[in-house]
């Protein structure tokens, strides 16, 4: 009897913990779905009369040419940061050389980095290759500053597969490139779906690179929300959509993939 | 021979993300120090050694920057033990299998999945602190749910308790990561372990306390670690909050002293100091994470 009615009650505070989760989503998501005349703030709480697209409708066209640049910068860096760590990940679990695991610490501190600290010489030295304002250089930028975590989890991935499969390749004649291709790599299909899905999601959600290295037209989504958010022209409802609208694409990867996006989430607890 | 080749061949295969690592990590705080250490105050370029002038101005004259420390101590103290509070009862619950677990775990996870800036435009309309007729989001659904005493201005209220407000929306987005973390560690202790104690007469509670959490230190200091140096350098949620002068932390104050006032060799002591107490949190925990993996 006791044991049930403190099941009901564990499960009356998860639901209630779940609803204060859910209140920004319903918020934006009601507020979206209202028309531009029914959108006050004295009555946020109350559903839509209807479906209306207004809100939506504006914040996608003011918001359209940013997702498009987000897209545009978050698939090439995910992708380019997930090749690079594979192979790190592979020479520092596998091939490992005297000072390989300092290295690998001096890489790993690189994820923690509070980037006003480095912003002055890479504004500079973006500067200088010629790669500030466009998309390019943001790309370059997320590619090395993601490879620490994604070295860690290709890391800790490869170490669990068991090291007589890479010494039998070797014994047939097996290079490190020909065990990485024909032993490792058709073993990476997970370890690339965790750092692509983290890749991804950070990417897209990531705002202070984005400031200080693109100008207006290349502005990925976050920084044009931020700007659409900060302007007294454009009305809090359309913001609410726009918040919605940028955050959609992680929010679907979220929902259909989250397990990945969990694992990549534990890794960086640098432990795993 | 091959072997020797070998060796080589995984040099190159790592040199090129090693060698941009440590360009754009090491290379660049040694270059950011250089700056801090300078007189570069302007458009125009300037490495004048003038030593540690600008760290000197920063700690014992400038207000902006007092004032910024003491934001990040108020929010830090608020978001760490929000999170990890909410985050510990939260995993408790989780594991003690109750329906619709999976549901649930998946529900305090999705926030980490935003941006920052959605999570603070979200939260700014929710914690609008108009009053009267113009009531609104929180606010307003206090006021409806018989609440009224609990209204408030939020994240608007005076100094230095503002600030604290910021700490529910980012509760919000990482306390979910901190339910992970300890559910990871409560799923790592075996059953065995609270038989024994129930069979040595301990009852439910005694088992949480001296077996239960005592075994969850080690995922405690990992949330600890990890939130707490997310919230030395919280920067995005803040701006997207509606930058204002009482929520003013040192990220902001960087970028406002490096790309609003020119001032560069103020603008990289300040970003040297952040990197100084993340480092302090999280280089001994490095350390000690990485000699535990060895011992294994």
């Amino acid at each position: 009897m006791r044991a049930r009615a403190l099941r009901l009650g564990g499960t009356g505070v998860l639901a209630a913990m779940a609803a204060f989760f859910f209140l920004p989503i319903y918020v934006m998501l009601i507020t979206g779905l209202k028309s531009f005349a029914e959108a006050h703030q004295a009555t946020m709480w109350q559903l839509p009369s209807g479906l209306y697209f207004d809100n939506f409708a504006a914040a996608f066209r003011a918001l359209r040419p940013n997702l498009a640049n987000s897209l545009l910068l978050t698939i090439p860096a995910a992708m380019g940061s997930a090749v690079l760590g594979s192979m790190n990940g592979y020479v520092l679990s596998k091939w490992k050389f005297r000072g390989s695991e300092t290295l690998f610490t001096l890489l790993l501190f690189g994820m923690f980095i509070p980037y006003q600290s480095i912003l002055i010489p890479l504004v500079l030295f973006m500067q200088r290759i010629n790669l500030v304002g466009g998309i390019p250089g943001l790309i370059l930028v997320h590619i090395v500053y993601g490879l620490p975590i994604t070295t860690l989890i290709f890391r800790n991935y490869y170490a669990t597969v068991p090291g007589d499969l890479v010494e039998a390749a070797r014994v047939d004649g097996g290079t490190l490139l020909s065990v990485f291709r024909h032993v490792i790599l058709p073993l990476s299909a997970p370890a690339f779906a965790v750092v692509l899905i983290w890749q991804f999601t950070n990417i897209w959600n990531e705002f202070l690179f984005a400031i200080v290295l693109t100008r207006p037209a290349s502005w990925p989504v976050t920084v044009a929300l931020n700007n659409l958010a900060g302007s007294q022209i454009v009305e809090w409802n359309v913001q609410m959509a726009g918040a919605l609208l940028a955050a959609l694409p992680t929010l679907a990867v979220y929902v259909l993939l989250g397990r990945f996006f969990v694992r990549g989430l534990m890794a960086g607890a640098v432990k795993g | 021979m091959r072997i020797n080749r070998d060796r080589w061949v995984a040099i190159a295969l790592i040199a090129p993300s090693l060698i941009a690592v440590g360009i754009f990590v090491y290379g660049f705080i040694a270059w950011s120090l250089r700056v801090s250490l300078s007189d570069w105050q302007g458009l125009i370029p300037s490495y004048n050694f003038v030593g540690l002038r600008n760290y000197a101005h920063l700690i014992f004259d400038d207000r902006r920057f007092h004032i910024g420390v003491r934001n990040t101590a108020v929010f830090t103290t608020v978001f760490l033990s929000a999170a990890i509070v909410v985050g510990l009862m939260l995993a408790l619950l989780i594991d003690r299998k109750l329906p619709a677990e999976g549901f649930f775990r998946n529900v305090f996870l999705f926030p980490m999945a935003v941006s920052f800036i959605v999570t603070g435009v979200a939260w700014r309309w929710l914690m609008n602190p108009a009053t009267g007729g113009r009531t609104s989001g929180l606010n307003l659904l206090l006021d409806h749910a018989g609440l009224g005493f609990l209204q408030n201005s939020w994240h608007s209220t005076a100094p230095p308790w503002g600030i604290a407000f910021v700490g529910i929306p980012a509760m919000w987005q990482m306390a979910g990561f901190a339910m992970a973390l300890f559910l990871a560690g409560l799923r790592a202790i075996p059953d065995d372990l609270r038989e024994a104690a129930r069979v040595d007469g301990a009852g439910e509670r005694q088992v949480y306390r001296h077996v239960i959490l005592p075994l969850l230190r080690p995922a405690l200091l990992s949330a600890v670690i990890i939130l707490g140096h997310i919230s030395l350098k919280i920067f995005d949620l803040i701006v997207a909050m509606g930058r204002s002068t009482a929520l003013d932390v040192p990220s902001i104050y960087m970028w406002n002293t490096t790309f609003d006032a020119n001032n560069y060799s103020r603008g990289a002591a300040i970003g040297i100091m952040m990197l100084v107490s993340v480092a302090v949190l999280v280089v001994p925990y490095l350390i000690y994470a990485r000699r535990q993996e060895a011992e294994l």
